[in-house]
């Protein structure tokens, strides 16, 4: 009896431990990023940082400035929204509303391979098809430009904005869908008038999480927006995110040079942002639950 | 009257044009993976998978990506399994409500939404030089598990939390301990849906390459890490050890992305070749947890 009680309380204890790593984690990827960037942030005003108009990392005299890198990955961003939004929302819809049986069992099975792509493969098709295609269409020096990023991502954030959006379509009380339905309205009218507003904020929450993840996205980024850190003024010019700008630069730094340091720089920028977005979405979703 | 015939014709539209777009995207993403197959079976033989990569576009193949992504797989699993189920069960069975469980929730949520890259920044300021780890399997294994960490904890939560709590009321009821109703009874009935959910957080962990090459892995590799078993003709005959774990890696991504971005056509060859090799891998693993999943709701009966 005695030894049972002792191999609880280690148990217990050891599944406390594990459950609390994941603060430690936490603590950890903010000390880490803020201990590095910190270093970076005595010798450069982090003004000067972000308005800074020139990434010349390692030229002489060296200037950090990542304006055209936040402003490239807001161009890949907001061209990924118009992208992947209208068309995850009527894809939710058109799952949840419409589609019965078969189709609908396919289209989930489709959406769900489609998020276990790993992003060096869709980056790698991007390449090959999409990247000489619009270069041909726009009869631009090269394909590699915003637009092709922001159609990659799009598509990469569309399983996330799907699912989550088909949630908060189902949680919709089916009796508001058959209020409607019992008034003349029709499908389409029930859909547009009354669902929508319902799921609103579930699919508002959906939206932002599938831009989180469009902000976070590296490798089919880097792969396909040409990687040149120019403010962008049209979406078929070649942008430099900042993500990208971290993965490939990270390996070719010097330990200990203000370049490193500089990309833990932009790491907490880049932590930063996501962690708006992510609270914000959250915010949205638990509305949806009161 | 035609308003009414206009609504109708909305209604079937919206469907029409539902079906349509469907069709076209299936059709859009078959045809591009069949291009992508097309281009790299020419490549796919014995001889690429037990070859080195090289030089030349012919001879290079992918012995050390997948050697070394299967040795990141074991340290990520051998990590971030028993961790993130763990504190799933901590905080669905143990957790008491407070300030602490509150505090552990955001964390984890938090870490659900970091991009990955920041993940290999962490990496490499913790492991790599902290730890002084270098630019090792270990290192990028235990990168890759922090990153999994919150999406098994998350599909382990809702597992545990849709078996019914008559399950729970009725072990306590002859007797058992809290952790004899968790062992012998939640964790059985839920592992199904566990299984999905770590299965493709690890399908998810061998496709990933912003982290493993934020921390430096090199893309070069023409040696393997040592193996943990060696076998020889001398006394012991057999000798085991971990010593590979501090050897440095590659890993199938990572090789595909250096291929990529050779500009000689032979090696674009080579990275539709493993590209066939990577999305058979994760596409195996989604398949093998939708079955899983499948075969568990069949046998549930609440």
């Amino acid at each position: 009896m005695k030894l049972r009680q002792i191999k609880e309380f280690i148990i217990e204890k050891l599944i406390f431990l594990s459950g609390i790593l994941s603060i430690l984690f936490v603590v950890l990827i903010f000390t880490f990023l803020l201990k590095e960037g910190f270093l970076f942030f005595k010798e450069i005003s982090i003004k000067t940082f972000i308005t800074g108009k020139y990434w010349y990392p390692i030229s002489d005299p060296e200037q950090f400035g990542i304006l055209p890198l936040i402003l490239g990955s807001l161009i890949v961003t907001l061209g990924a929204i118009i992208v992947s939004v209208p068309l995850s929302i009527a894809c939710a819809f058109y799952i949840s509303e419409v589609a019965q049986g078969r189709i609908k069992d396919i289209l989930k099975a489709g959406i769900e391979m489609l998020a276990a792509i790993p992003s060096v493969v869709l980056g790698f098709i991007g390449m090959t098809t999409l990247v000489p295609f619009l270069k041909n269409v726009f009869n631009l020096p090269t394909g590699l430009t915003a637009l092709s990023g922001s159609i990659m991502l799009g598509l990469m954030a569309m399983p996330t904005i799907i699912t989550i959006s088909e949630d908060a379509i189902n949680a919709v009380p089916k009796s508001y869908k058959e209020g409607a339905l019992a008034l003349g309205a029709t499908r389409w009218q029930a859909m547009y008038r009354v669902i929508i507003h319902a799921a609103l904020p579930g699919i508002i929450a959906a939206s932002m999480l599938g831009i989180g993840r469009v902000i976070g996205e590296t490798m089919a980024v880097m792969m396909i927006t040409g990687n040149a850190a120019v403010i962008p003024t049209t979406f078929l010019q070649p942008v430099r995110t900042l993500t990208a700008t971290i993965a490939a630069e990270m390996g070719e730094t010097v330990h200990g040079s203000m370049h490193y340091y500089s990309l833990f720089a932009i790491g907490i920028i880049l932590f930063v942002i996501t962690f708006i977005i992510n609270v914000t979405a959250d915010m949205f979703l638990h509305r949806n639950k009161k | 009257m035609n308003k009414r015939i206009l609504n109708k014709r909305l209604d079937g539209l919206f469907k029409v044009l539902g079906i349509l777009t469907t069709v076209f995207g299936m059709l859009v993403l078959l045809v591009l993976f069949i291009d992508v197959f097309l281009d790299g079976a020419s490549r796919l033989s014995l001889g690429f998978f037990t070859s080195f990569p090289s030089r030349k576009p012919e001879a290079a193949g992918i012995l050390s990506a997948w050697v070394g992504t299967l040795w990141i797989m074991a340290v990520t699993a051998f990590i971030a399994i028993p961790l993130g189920i763990g504190s799933a069960i901590y905080l669905e069975e143990y957790a008491p409500k407070n300030r602490l469980t509150a505090l552990i929730e955001i964390s984890i949520a938090n870490l659900a939404g970091v991009p990955s890259v920041i993940f290999g920044l962490l990496g490499l300021g913790l492991f790599v030089r902290w730890f002084n780890l270098d630019r090792s399997v270990l290192a990028g294994g235990l990168t890759l598990a922090i990153l999994v960490l919150p999406v098994i904890i998350l599909s382990t939560r809702e597992a545990l939390r849709a078996i019914p709590f008559s399950i729970r009321e009725a072990s306590y009821a002859v007797g058992a301990t809290k952790w004899q109703t968790v062992y012998l009874q939640v964790l059985p009935a839920a592992l199904g849906n566990i299984m999905t959910g770590v299965i493709l957080a690890m399908s998810r962990a061998v496709g990933e390459t912003a982290p493993l090459i934020t921390i430096g892995a090199l893309t070069y590799i023409a040696f393997l890490p040592q193996p943990p078993v060696i076998l020889s003709g001398e006394f012991p005959f057999i000798r085991v050890g971990l010593q590979g774990l501090f050897d440095p890696f590659t890993a199938l991504p990572i090789q595909i992305f250096n291929w990529v971005s050779r500009p000689q056509k032979g090696f674009s060859v080579n990275a539709s070749a493993g590209i066939i090799v990577l999305l058979g891998i994760t596409l195996a693993m989604n398949s093998i947890a939708v079955i899983v999943r499948y075969r568990q709701r069949k046998k549930t009966r609440w």
